[in-house]
């Protein structure tokens, strides 16, 4: 697997989604966001972090540097694209990923553990877990308040685009921890092959780190790149 | 010539900063504020041309990057 990894001013997640690939036998190659072109790649991943320090909206600016022409165009040629967090946040902004992310509803930034359920199995991103697994990974967001109208809603049910909702271990609990509408942590594109979510599978790829239960999504991706 | 232009979140869009001030408010003793929407304000100075295509391009700027049109509505007024 070929990977590369966007940077842009203000990105700060690169080196652990850059050691999370490597630990999966993909370094990846950091690519700049004022680059034009891309190097040859299976995989593109663009990092969480606070990319132009979040001005105007967050992803906003980003959404529209030289190197994103590049990752469209990639997108649109079936190469995979992972947004985690601020990554998330470009996709929607570029038009990659529908709807888009909102201030937390409680307003403060939110730093711990979530629950994860996942919600399809039939991704690259999602095929080594098993549809209804829970996962614990980790969050770190202040805008991860995911918002779609009722039609974008309606077809990213219909067409099994939610790849993981958030949840509680406890029967009848919410564990939405920004008020994502229908609990949405992460979702794909009609094709499949982009993936934005908020929570942070990188950093839960090591027990060291209190989670292993990332690995599945690098491991997928290893899987569906070597089918 | 210069544009402002006013961006607020649509009315259906659940906006948490506005709620957040306006319990600030009431926890100030300002009664009767019965709802605080937030938004942002931008200038833009523009090189001197036809008023028309000036607010033609301001209004795609909007489109493009200053208003996100999937939650935001924005409101443009030119000035010489």
């Amino acid at each position: 697997m070929k990977s590369a990894v966007i940077v842009f001013p203000g990105s700060n997640r690169e080196r652990d989604a850059a050691a999370a690939l490597a630990a999966f036998g993909a370094p990846p190659a950091l690519v700049w966001h004022r680059d034009h072109e891309l190097p040859r790649s299976d995989l593109i991943l663009i990092p969480g972090g606070f990319s132009y320090g979040d001005y105007l909206r967050t992803g906003a600016i980003a959404a529209h540097s030289p190197i994103m022409a590049s990752v469209k165009h990639a997108a649109d040629r079936g190469v995979l694209v992972l947004g985690i967090c601020n990554g998330f946040q470009i996709l929607t902004e570029s038009g990659l990923l529908p709807g888009v992310l909102l201030r937390n509803a409680s307003l403060k930034f939110v730093c711990r553990d979530v629950h994860l359920k996942v919600e399809t199995s039939s991704s690259p991103f999602t095929r080594a877990y098993n549809a209804g697994q829970v996962l614990t990974v980790p969050i770190a967001h202040g805008d991860g308040n995911y918002f779609a109208d009722e039609a974008t809603l309606k077809r990213l049910q219909d067409e099994d685009r939610i790849a993981f909702r958030y949840c509680s271990p406890h029967e009848g609990g919410s564990g939405n921890p920004n008020g994502s509408i229908a609990d949405i942590a992460g979702i794909l594109n009609e094709r499949r092959n982009v993936l934005g979510l908020m929570p942070h599978p990188e950093n839960a790829v090591d027990p060291m780190l209190g989670s292993t239960d990332g690995r599945g999504l690098f491991q997928s991706l290893v899987e569906a790149l070597a089918a | 010539m210069k544009a402002r232009v006013h961006i607020t979140l649509k009315p259906a869009v659940l906006d948490p900063q506005g709620k957040a001030i306006a319990h600030a408010l009431s926890g100030l003793g300002f009664d009767g504020v019965k709802d605080v929407r937030q938004g942002k304000y931008i200038e833009i100075e523009l090189a001197p041309g036809d008023p028309k295509q000036a607010e033609a391009r301001v209004r795609s700027m909007c489109e493009r990057l200053l208003a996100n049109p999937i939650v935001e509505t924005y409101t443009i007024e030119m000035s010489a």
